[in-house]
C-alpha cells in the first residue's frame, strides 16, 4: 500500500476512535447527575409516579451499555432525544428542533469569520516574516501580542462602544431570524464576525510568521538563494511545499478555536447560535441539550484537527516520493 | 599576597577569587537587565497583588453593600458609579481582584500539582501507567476545554469549589504533557539511576532529582496557564455559570453592567463602567505575558535570529 494512504487511514481510524471515546465521556456525564434531579426538573409538585416515569424514560433502570447504544444510535440518525425544559408543563421539544436552525446560524458566523480572517492572517504573517525586524513587523507583532491576551468579551464591547454606539455603523445586537435576507444577515453579523476575526487573526498571524521564519532559516533555502534564484520563486517553489503543513495546521487550529470563541461572542451579541443555546441549557441544567451541543462542538473540533493532520500528511514532499 | 616562605598558600598566589554572589544580588543583576516590557509587567502584577491582598483596607465600601441609587453616575462619592443594584463599582472592582485572581491562582496551583506530579511519575515509570495516562490525556484534550467545563458545570452545578476542581483537572492535561516531555530528558541521567539504585523512594527522586531540573520551563508555563485559567474563569463568569453572585468578580461585573454601553452618547463615563473590569482582566493577562516572555527568553538562552 502507498505509505500516504496507510498513514491517512491510520489517522482516520485514530480520529474515529477519539470521537467514539469522547461520545462515551459525554454520555456517561449523565451518570453523575445528583439523585434528586428528576424532582428538580419536574418541579416540586410532581407526583412520585411521574418522577418514576421520568426516571424510566431517562433509562436510569437499564444497564449503562444498553442506554449508550440506544443514545448513540439515535444520535447517528440525528435524534438527540427531547429537551428537559418545559417538561413540567407537559410541553416537550425535540433537541434537534432546537439545534437545527441555530446550527446553521453558527456555521454562517464561523464561515464568515473564516473567509475574512484566514486570508488576512496569512498575508500579515507572510509579509511580517519577509520583512522581519522592520518597523512594519514590529508594529504588527506588538498589536497582535496585545489583542491575543484580551478576553473575547472585551474586544466585543470595545467594538460595540466604537462602532455601534459612538459611530452607528453596525447594529449592536445580531438577533437574526430565519426570515432575515442575506444582505441584512451579513450586515447584522458584521460585528460578531469582526470580533472573532480580531481574536483569531492575532494567533494565526503569529504562528504563520514563526513557521515561515523557521523555514527560511533552513540550509536548503539558503542554498536556493545562493544559486541566484529570484525571491518569489524561492518562496513559491522551495519554501511553500514545506510550509503547507504548518500553515494548514495553524488554520485548522484556529478554526477549532472559533468553536470556543463563538460561545462567548454569541452571548455578547445575542446571536441565536448553538453556543448561546448551550449556555442557556447549562444554566437551566437541560442535560440532553448540553450533551448534544457538547457533542457537536467536540466533533467539529476533532474533525478539523483530523483534517489538518491529513492535509499535512498529503502535502508532505518527503512522503510524496517514497524510496 | 604572601611573601613569607613559612606561610605559603596557593590562594595568595592567584588573584583574589570573585566572591560568590548572593541570591538577592544575582536576582537584582538580572532584573536590572530586564527590558521595559518586563518591568511594566512586574509592576502591574505587583499592584494587582497589593490590591488583592489589602482589598478590605483599600475598598471604600463592602463588596455587597447596597446604596439607594442604582446606576449612579461617576462622582466623588462613588468614583465609578454604582451598578444595577446600587453597589459601588470601585469597591467591587477591588474585591473582584481578590476573588478572581485568588480563584485563578488556586486553580493553576492545583492543576500543576495534579498535572506536574502525574507527568513526572509517568516519565519515571514509562510502563502501563504512562500509556494509560497519556491516552487519557489525549482524549480529554480532544474536547475544547470551555465546552467541556460548561458541560461538567451543568452536571455538578456551578459553585466555586466545583469550578476550581473542574478547570484544574482539564488544565492539568496540558501541564501533564509538558512535565512529562521535559522530565523524559532528565530521567535518563545517571544521577537519577544512581539514586534509584541507592533505594530512594519515588517521591524523593521526583522532588530532589527531577523537579529542580525541570523548574524553569514549568515556571514559565505556570504564567501562561495562569493567563489561560484566568481568562476561562472570567469567560465562564461572564456567561453566568462561573463565580456566582453576590461574590464580586470581573467576569460577571462585565455582564451585569453591559447595557450601560448603549448610553455612550449621553454619558461617556457610564459607558466605560463595563469596560473597567474587562480592561482589568486584559491588563493583567498582558502583564503576565510580558513577564513570561522575558523569563522564557532569559532561561532558554534563545536569541532572536537576525
Amino acid at each position: 500500500m502507498h505509505p500516504i494512504l496507510r498513514t491517512v487511514l491510520q489517522r482516520l481510524g485514530l480520529g474515529l476512535l477519539t470521537l467514539f471515546v469522547v461520545s462515551i465521556i459525554i454520555f456517561s456525564s449523565l451518570q453523575f447527575l445528583p439523585g434528586d434531579f428528576a424532582t428538580s426538573v419536574l418541579g416540586q409538585s410532581a407526583t412520585p409516579e411521574t418522577v418514576a416515569a421520568f426516571r424510566r424514560e431517562l433509562g436510569l433502570n437499564d444497564p449503562a451499555v444498553t442506554r449508550y447504544i440506544q443514545w448513540i444510535g439515535g444520535v447517528l440518525q440525528g435524534d438527540f432525544g427531547s429537551s428537559f425544559s418545559g417538561r413540567s408543563q407537559g410541553r416537550e421539544r425535540e433537541v434537534m428542533e432546537l439545534i437545527g436552525p441555530r446550527l446553521w446560524n453558527t456555521l454562517f458566523l464561523a464561515s464568515m469569520t473564516a473567509i475574512i480572517a484566514v486570508p488576512l492572517a496569512l498575508t500579515l504573517g507572510i509579509t511580517a516574516a519577509l520583512y522581519r525586524n522592520s518597523f512594519y513587523d514590529r508594529m504588527v507583532n506588538a498589536t497582535t501580542l496585545t489583542t491575543i491576551s484580551f478576553p473575547e468579551f472585551f474586544v466585543a464591547y470595545i467594538l460595540i462602544l466604537l462602532l455601534a454606539t459612538l459611530w452607528k455603523v453596525f447594529p449592536s445586537l445580531a438577533n437574526v431570524r430565519e426570515s432575515t435576507d442575506m444582505i441584512d444577515r451579513i450586515y447584522m453579523t458584521a460585528l460578531p464576525a469582526l470580533t472573532l476575526t480580531l481574536v483569531i487573526v492575532a494567533h494565526m498571524m503569529r504562528m504563520t510568521r514563526a513557521a515561515i521564519i523557521n523555514l527560511l532559516a533552513s540550509p536548503y533555502i539558503e542554498m536556493a538563494r545562493l544559486k541566484g534564484i529570484s525571491k518569489s520563486s524561492v518562496i513559491i517553489k522551495h519554501a511553500l511545499p514545506n510550509a503547507w503543513a504548518p500553515i494548514v495546521n495553524v488554520i485548522a487550529f484556529n478554526l477549532a478555536y472559533l468553536v470556543v470563541g463563538v460561545v462567548v461572542v454569541e452571548v455578547v451579541f445575542v446571536y441565536p447560535g448553538v453556543g448561546q443555546l448551550m449556555v442557556d441549557a447549562v444554566t437551566t441544567r437541560d442535560i440532553p441539550v448540553v450533551q448534544a451541543c457538547a457533542l457537536i462542538f467536540a466533533a467539529t473540533y476533532i474533525l478539523l484537527n483530523l483534517f489538518a493532520d491529513i492535509v499535512s500528511i498529503v502535502t508532505n514532499p518527503r512522503l510524496l516520493h517514497p524510496r | 599576597m604572601s611573601t613569607d616562605d613559612q606561610t605559603y598558600s596557593a590562594a595568595g598566589e592567584v588573584a583574589s577569587v570573585a566572591l560568590r554572589r548572593t541570591w538577592w544580588d544575582r536576582t537584582w543583576r538580572s532584573l536590572k537587565k530586564a527590558p521595559v516590557t518586563a518591568w511594566f509587567g512586574m509592576i502591574v502584577i505587583a499592584c494587582y497583588v497589593i490590591v488583592a491582598v489589602f482589598a478590605p483596607i483599600i475598598a471604600p465600601y463592602g463588596q455587597s453593600e447596597i446604596f439607594e441609587t442604582p446606576y449612579a453616575p461617576w462622582s466623588s462619592e462613588f468614583w465609578f458609579g454604582t451598578d444595577q443594584l446600587g453597589r459601588d463599582v470601585l469597591s467591587r472592582l477591588i474585591y473582584g481582584a481578590r476573588n478572581t485572581i485568588g480563584i485563578a491562582v488556586a486553580t493553576t496551583a492545583l492543576s500543576f500539582l495534579i498535572g506536574g506530579s502525574l507527568g513526572v511519575m509517568a516519565a519515571i515509570n514509562r510502563s502501563w501507567l504512562d500509556q494509560a495516562l497519556s491516552r487519557f490525556v489525549d482524549v480529554l484534550m480532544a474536547i475544547p476545554s470551555l465546552i467541556f467545563s460548561l458541560m461538567l458545570l451543568s452536571i455538578f452545578g456551578s459553585n466555586v469549589i466545583n469550578l476550581i476542581i473542574i478547570i484544574a483537572v482539564l488544565d492539568a492535561t496540558r501541564v501533564f504533557r509538558l512535565a512529562r516531555a521535559v522530565s523524559l530528558n532528565v530521567v535518563v541521567m545517571d544521577y537519577v539511576e544512581a539514586s534509584r539504585l541507592r533505594g530512594e523512594s519515588l517521591s524523593w527522586v521526583m522532588r530532589r532529582d527531577i523537579l529542580p531540573n525541570i523548574l524553569p520551563p514549568l515556571v514559565a508555563e505556570f504564567g501562561l496557564r495562569f493567563c489561560f485559567v484566568f481568562l476561562t474563569i472570567a469567560s465562564l463568569s461572564f456567561l453566568g455559570v462561573g463565580i456566582q453572585p453576590p461574590t464580586a468578580d470581573w467576569g460577571s461585573m462585565v455582564r451585569e453592567n453591559a447595557q450601560l454601553i448603549s448610553f455612550a452618547e449621553y454619558d461617556m463615563k457610564a459607558a466605560m463602567t463595563p469596560l473597567l473590569p474587562a480592561g482589568a482582566i486584559a491588563l493583567l493577562t498582558v502583564a503576565v505575558n510580558f513577564v513570561v516572555d522575558w523569563f522564557l527568553h532569559k532561561t532558554s538562552g534563545i536569541r532572536d535570529e537576525k
